[in-house]
Parts: structure tokens; sequence; C-alpha cells
């Protein structure tokens, strides 16, 4: 592979970075995070020290070049200075879902033989405990949060503060050994390890080296104009490739600042506190913020909601028109002006939009409808689609070039090429250098020429060059009378409805299409109390007759906006159910990235499948479910089947050639 | 000096010291009702002591003998190896006892950081006039106090409700704001009255876990009254058990487990 520059500036690896920014901004905030009710701060210089000093501790604790060190649990500065004190020493970070149930983890610090774990707290400790019989390789963790933990066997185990006091106290006999390791990263040397979410099997270990993650940032940033003023709030699972590359590729390679919610229930709050410049969420945390802002509008008074209603209407009308720098008569825009006094930036405040300069959204499609919300309050929503094996970036919107049904155009650096059965397929000095301990993996999916099959199935519009993805090539499918069947398309206009949280389409091979849904248990809880409607639980909800209305309802609006795509028309749902219990990443029906897994799921209810299909009117049905702690029950439940009013369609058959 | 010829070693590795509080032949009466009859038992330090026992039992009388806020008819309370004076309660939070309540009694208007840094009035000792005008002293405290309070809210994980009013958390949560208030005077002697009464099992698990964090983290002596038998059962250290006003038994969960008396109690007997 070709390389332009070998090693921006000199500057081949995240130490490196580290080094320069210590240097040249070192009184600026690198890390804040949210303690004791205040916000705690560290300049990049302090960091530095931080860093240097937790270093030094895992030198005197053993770590080797080369060596693997898991980071577990939720984001806070600690533990990415973990992983930057890891790469200090030459050893490879690799950052686990905090979520995942012990035998998930096992797998993986296993795969990877993790000789090092560095974790939060107690909850993590007992986690890798459980499963230490199985890690042949595992011999030290280390600890952030004390707490709980005095009664355990500190033989393995060691306090992060304390083994940076070791650190400290050992510089003198080995910072030339830091020193030297830290001098012989370069380019090619492994940044990373990141395991993908695993949509279709086991999770694989993405090896991605410091060439990939530094050409990255540099370019994305540059795309963006980032600058080293920007704020950014970490609040995404730091296994998780955007958050590698966004809280600390670009955090590095630009020096703006990461700052850490004091909790997971307080990232609103911190969020609105914090009023980042640069912000990243996958579509389900937008549209999980309108649901809530549609439900609290619902409860406002009726002056407030009116007032609402108007603005909203005509910010949806000229609002991306404005953002996009398009003309627009001066009396909208006069309206539109008093719509941000009275509705629009008090809104924004609400939602911790204030200052957000640029926002990106990927992992899934987003629902056109709540993309263009927030474009039309002015907030600066852009897509980009990406995956771990390219370090994120594929395409990017540019600015004045956004819309809700493409992906955009080509990173900068980036070749996207189309092959002949519509797979998306791209080559980038981001791609990633092989799966570990998986070359059979390796070579499937990267050629030898460096092309990388995304296995997703789209296409370039013609007039504008912007990538357009269909679906999963692996899910676009036929039916059984040839239609083509792409279940995202559908699912995501279903989702659209605050009411469904996540909803699973089937009908490869069949005759017609089919729906399980989940109702979103806020949204539908609160319509159920407004309408006094009593329920016990999640299950009863689901299987209230008027809740089922709705969703009948909302499927058939759907199909008729289905059947208006010509090559899509058979994609309508004919029938559906409204599942008992919400699918979750803790029983495998969902990855820890919030991915529907269809394959499973499809597997695990197969008999509602095949009730669907042979026309029941309602199912019995038992579902084992897996609680937070790993203990297993059993719910049981009878699950009526509606059917759903379909458009007819006679082109079907010449579209789908 | 206290006695701490017994002290002991818990199967955990906490250590359980000196007795620190002893009920010597107590007894309690309303007028002609005998609540509480010739009761002894000890609390020793750092241990957790569960008073058990079927309704009516007289388990909260007692836990409000312990607090100072009953005075026994018969009988003296025996405090640090001293008998102890009947009391106002601002002189028994002084002496390091906290508590908690069965019906909880919060203030419902005040948010939960204002509940919590009530708890630490005991510990302001700036004047009227300085607090109003906010200077020196008063700051210096007021700053040492949060800090303390916040502390305690980052214990128990109730960040994101810091700035909300009491009135609108759920039960579950007022429960443990109420907990946050008794920890905050950093107590030695923390008194429970039901802490897990009207909870669902994830809330009760929760709150045990608090229960012994607490005794871990800061070596809190704890007191508490229980209806769960199982909660009791895998918390405590020692288990005094009621019945109508009388000890029936008192011990360790498992001798509780075995005690003939006890079971009796519980499960019902045929009375002569």
């Amino acid at each position: 592979m070709t390389q332009t520059s070998e090693g921006a500036h000199g500057l081949t690896s995240v130490p490196a970075l580290l080094h320069r920014n210590a240097t040249e901004f070192g009184d600026k905030a690198a890390y804040r995070e949210k303690e004791l009710g205040i916000w705690q701060n560290w300049t990049w210089a302090e960091a530095a020290k931080e860093i240097e000093a937790l270093a030094l501790g895992l030198l005197k604790l053993g770590v080797a070049e080369g060596d693997f060190v898991a980071v577990v649990g939720r984001n806070r500065p600690y533990l990415y200075w973990a992983m930057v004190a890891a790469q200090s020493v030459g050893a490879v970070p690799v950052p686990l879902y905090s979520d995942a149930a012990a035998e998930e983890m096992a797998y993986v610090l296993d795969h990877c033989g993790a000789r090092f774990v560095i974790v939060a707290d107690q909850e993590q400790v007992d986690k890798v405990l459980e499963v230490q019989d199985d890690l042949t390789q595992f011999e030290h963790m280390i600890y952030l949060d004390p707490r709980g933990l005095r009664k355990y066997d500190h033989a393995a185990l060691h306090h992060f503060a304390a083994l940076q006091d070791q650190g400290r106290a050992a510089s003198a006999e080995l910072l030339p050994e830091l020193n030297r390791r830290r001098d012989a990263l370069n380019y090619d040397s492994t940044c990373v390890m990141l395991y993908t979410s695993g949509t279709t099997g086991k999770p694989k270990g993405v090896v991605l080296s410091n060439r990939n993650i530094i050409e990255t940032s540099k370019n994305s940033s540059e795309f963006d104009h980032l600058s080293a003023g920007e704020d950014i709030l970490a609040y995404l699972p730091m296994a998780w490739v955007g958050d590698f590359i966004f809280s600390l590729g670009q955090a590095y390679w630009t020096g703006f600042c990461v700052n850490c919610p004091e909790s997971v229930e307080t990232m609103m709050t911190d969020l609105r506190e914090i009023g980042p410049t640069y912000y990243f969420a996958p579509p389900r945390v937008f549209e999980t913020q309108l649901t809530t802002v549609m439900i609290r509008m619902e409860d406002a008074s009726p002056l407030k909601k009116r007032m609402f209603d108007y603005f909203m209407e005509h910010a949806r009308k000229v609002g991306p028109d404005i953002l996009d720098g398009k003309s627009v008569s001066g009396m909208d825009k006069c309206k539109y002006k008093l719509g941000d006094l009275c509705v629009y930036g008090p809104l924004k405040n609400t939602l911790g939009f204030s200052r957000v300069r640029v926002g990106y959204t990927a992992g899934e499609a987003i629902g056109p409808e709540i993309f263009s919300f927030y474009r039309s309050l002015g907030i600066n929503l852009k897509q980009l689609y990406g995956q771990t094996e390219a370090g994120v970036f594929i395409t990017q919107q540019p600015d004045g070039e956004v819309r809700a049904d493409t992906v955009g155009v080509p990173s900068p650096g980036v070749e996207v090429r189309i092959g002949d059965n519509g797979e998306v397929f791209y080559r980038s000095p981001g791609t990633f250098v092989e799966y570990y301990k998986n070359p059979e993996s390796t070579a499937d999916t990267k050629d030898p020429e460096g092309w990388v099959a995304t296995g997703d199935a789209g296409f370039f519009e013609e007039a504008t060059g912007h990538l357009r993805i269909i679906d999963r090539a692996k899910d676009v499918a036929k039916m059984a009378g040839g239609e083509m069947f792409a279940p995202k398309y559908v699912e995501n206009k279903l989702k659209f409805y605050p009411n469904i949280l996540e909803t699973v389409v089937f009908g490869a091979g069949k005759d017609y299409c089919t729906a399980f849904v989940n109702i979103d248990l806020n949204a539908v809880g609160n319509w159920a109390e407004r309408n006094n409607i009593a329920y016990a639980s999640y299950q009863e909800l689901a299987g209230h007759q008027r809740v089922l209305d709705t969703i009948q309802e909302h499927v058939e609006t759907v199909n008729k906006s289905v059947a208006e795509d010509p090559m899509l028309s058979g994609c309508q749902v004919h029938r559906f159910l409204v599942l008992h219990k919400q699918l979750d990443a803790d029983d495998g029906e969902l990855t820890r990235t919030q991915k529907v897994r269809r394959k499973i799921i499809g597997e695990k209810f197969e008999d509602l499948v095949n009730a669907l299909y042979d026309g029941s009117s309602e199912i019995y049905t038992e579902t084992e479910v897996t609680y937070e702690d790993g203990r297993k029950g059993k719910i049981s439940a009878t699950l009526e089947i509606r059917d759903a009013k379909v458009v007819p369609v006679t082109a079907s058959k010449i579209a789908a050639e | 000096m206290l006695d701490n010829s017994d002290s002991y070693v818990t199967e955990d590795g906490r250590t359980i010291g000196a007795v620190v509080m002893e009920m010597k032949n107590i007894t309690l009466r309303f007028g002609g009702v005998v609540a509480i009859k010739d009761i002894s038992f000890d609390i020793r330090q750092g241990e957790i002591r569960a008073i058990i026992g079927p309704n009516g039992a007289g388990k909260s009388s007692m836990l409000n003998v312990i607090s100072g806020f009953y005075v026994p008819q018969e009988g003296e309370v025996f405090f640090n190896g001293k008998p102890r004076p009947q009391m106002r309660p601002y002189e028994v939070a002084q002496q390091g006892i906290a508590r908690t309540f069965q019906n909880i009694a919060l203030f419902e208007g005040m948010t939960v950081l204002d509940n919590v840094m009530t708890g630490r009035l005991n510990k302001m000792k700036s004047g009227l006039l300085a607090q109003a005008i906010w200077r020196g002293k008063a700051e210096q405290e007021e700053i040492e106090n949060r800090e303390k309070a916040e502390k305690i809210i980052d214990f128990l994980e109730i960040q994101h409700i810091r700035k909300t009013p009491v009135s609108r958390l759920p039960y579950g949560l007022k429960k443990r704001v109420e907990l946050a208030r008794a920890l905050v005077a950093e107590p030695n002697l923390l008194l429970l009255d039901e802490p897990m009464a009207g909870m669902n099992v994830e809330e009760k698990e929760d709150m045990s876990r608090f229960i012994l964090d607490v005794n871990d983290e800061f070596g809190t002596t704890i007191a508490l009254i229980e209806h769960d038998m199982g909660v009791v059962m895998d918390l405590s250290d020692r288990v005094v058990v009621m019945d109508y006003g009388k000890k029936i038994g008192d011990g360790t969960p498992n001798d509780i487990r075995n005690n003939q008396a006890v079971i009796d109690a519980y499960l019902g007997v045929a009375h002569d």
C-alpha cells in the first residue's frame, strides 16, 4: 500500500501525540470528569504525567512488549489513560464492553490471551475472577475503585493509584526502559485491538495499527475542521471503534477535550452542562431523546404545546434549508428567528445541543423523520458510514450536502467501489491490519490489493455521487415470488414511531412479509397513563388490545409508504405480533451495540415465526430470559397475531427484474 | 477502657471488637402494656446486629430504647462501657448515633442534596450571623460539609437525583436518601428500622449491598430491624429474636435457624 506521509509530522504513535499535546498545549484541558458533583479537570501536561506514572507501574508489574492489556469499564479518564499507558510500554490495549456477561468476556480475554486486565470496579473484578480459571494467560488485574474489594486476595490484584505511586517511585530506574519502548513505536505497530460486536457469530479481534488510527483521525478531523477547542462527551462504550476514534484518535490528533459523565444515569444532565461542540450518537440515542421530548410535550400546557407545534412545523419547512445555506424568504427567516427564541433555542439547550457544531450519527440507518427533526432545529447532524475494520470512516456527508437517505461521499483518503453483486468495497489508510488469530476471515474480508468487503449492499447516486446503503448484503434476499426483500428498509420506517422501539421483519423466501414488534415502554407507558390504562408489567402492556390497535395503525401506514417504492413494494407487512419481552443483548438477541441479530432471533422464536405464516390467530410461547446478573428465568405468554391491511401491488414482478 | 478480651474475627475477615452498647434487663411499659420484658443483649464494635421478630414483638420499641428516644422503666443502657443518662435527640446524635425510620421521615419539598446536608447540621459550628452573611468560617464549613455529602451521594449511587425534590422520588430511592442522610453524620452506630420494608427484590438486593458496604468501608456498627428473614440471615453477624416483648433467641444466624423457640414463633404453635 502506498503511503503519502510516513507519519504525519513525524508523529507515528499515540504516545508521541500525547507528548506533542503536553508540550504544545500543556495548560489546555484534556480530560474532565464529573466527580463529587464538580467537574474535575486535567490538562494535557497533567494527563501525560498520570499516564507516564501508570506506564511505569505497568513496567514494574512486568508488562512485556506485545502483551495484550484488556480495559473494562464505563468511560472514565483513568481508563483512557490506561489504554495510552499500555501503548507506551509497547503493549496492545483491548477495550471490552463493560456490560458483557462473564462468559462473553471470557471468550475475548482468552482469545487475545490478555495477561493484564484493567477494570473499573468490583463488578468487573468479580466477572473476571469468575472466569479466571479458563484464562490460561491471565496474571494481574488492576482496579480503579477500591470499594468492596478490601477483603479480596490482593496477590494478583492492584489498585490503580497505588500502581501509579509504585511507578513514580521506581521512575529513576524504569524511565530509560519506558523511553526506549516509546521510541520503538512506529507507524506499523499495533495501536489497539477492538472486537467486533458480532452480528453473525463469535466476535473477531480487529487489529488496527498506529497508521490506521492516526491517518483516519487526521483525515476526518480536517474534513470537519475540528480544532483543539472542541468539547466532546465520551459516553459510548469504550470497546466500540467510534469511541476509540473520537475520544482517543481525534482527541489526541487535534488536542480537544474529552468529558466523561459522572455515571450512566447522569449522562443527560452532564451533556447539558458540558454542551459539546462535536457530538456523536447512534440513531437509538436520537430516537430516545426525541421520544422524551414528545412525551414531555404531551404533558405540557396547551399554550406551550400549540407554540411548539406551530414553530416546529415552520422549522420542518425551512430549518434544513437555512442550515444548508440555501436561500429562504426574509419572512420565513424572521419567523425562524422568532421560533429560535421561543422554541428551538430552549429545546436545544435542554437537549444539550446548544453548542453542537458538528454532530454525527452512524451504526444504523436513522429514520428520515428523526433526522430532519434535529436538522430543522439548526443542529448540524450528519450521517457517516463506517465499520470497525475501516477505523470507522468509509463515507461521510460534507456540510451542506446532508440528506437522510444517503451516507455521503467517500471520506478523504478512502476509495469506494461497488461490486458486481451490489456489495460495497473500500480501500483506505484506515483499513485494518488483520483479524487476530484468524487468517481465513482476514483473507475472506480483505483481498491482496487491500479492498475490503463491507457486507452491505449499496449504490452511488448518479446525480450527487453520494452513496446509498440498501441493507446488509446478507439480509437482502428474494421472496418466494421473486420480489426484493430488504428488511432494514421497512424496520426503519416502523421504528420512526415513538411507540415502536425495535422490530424484526421476516420474509426471505416466503410469500409475504411479517414482523415482530417491540413496544417502547417509555412512550407506551406514558400513553397508557394518560388514557387511564392500568397495566402490571411490560408483557401485559404489550398485549393490550388498544396497544395492538395502535401498532396495527402504524404498520398499515408504513405499508402504504412501502407500496410507493416500486422496488420494495413486496416488503409490506401482512401479519405481525407484539413481542412479550424486550429484545436484549443479555439474551443474545441484540449485539452490545444494540443491533438486531436477525438469525438468532429467527431461531430462538421459531415457533412465533411459524405462527406468523401458518395463519393462526394466537400462539402460546415460553422464552428463557437472562437477568443482568447472569441468572436465568422463564417467561410465558399467549401472543395475538394480527393481520394488517396491505396495498395491492401489480407491478411488483417487473420491478424485481 | 473497653473490654476487648472476647473480640472475634468473622468468616469474611472482619474484626468484631468490644461491646459498644449493652442492654441490661430492659423493661418498657406503656401504661399497662408491657412492650419489652426483661431483655438483655449487647452490640459489638463493627458488627451487623439484627433484631427480628413477628409483628408486635416490640422490635421498634427496642430500637427506640437503643436510640434513647424511649427511656425504659427498668434496666439500664450502657454506652461505651458507661451507663447512659437520659438524653435529648441532638445529644444522642452528638454521641455518634444515627438512624433511619420505618416510615420515611425526609423533608419532602427539599432536594436530595439538601436533605443529605441536614445530616451535617450537628457538625456546623459557625454562628447564625456568619451563616447568614456567608463569610469566613461559614463558607469553609459549607464546602467541607458539601464534600462529605457528595462522597456519600457517590457511595450510594444517587448522583442522578442530586437536585430532584424528594417528593418526586419512588419509595426505594427515598429509603436510600434517608440512609444517605444518616451516613453523612459519620455515625459510629447506625440504626436501621426496617430498611427493606416495601421494596421489591432488586431494591432489596441493592440495599443489602449498601448495608454491607457501609459496614465494610466505614467500619460502622449497624443495628437493624428487619422482617425479611432471608435478608437478615445473609446480612447479620448476630441476631436477637423477640416475641411478645421477650427475647427468645440470640446468636449467629445459624444458631437462630436451628432454635426451636424461634421456629415456633415464626411458624406458629398451638398456645395452651
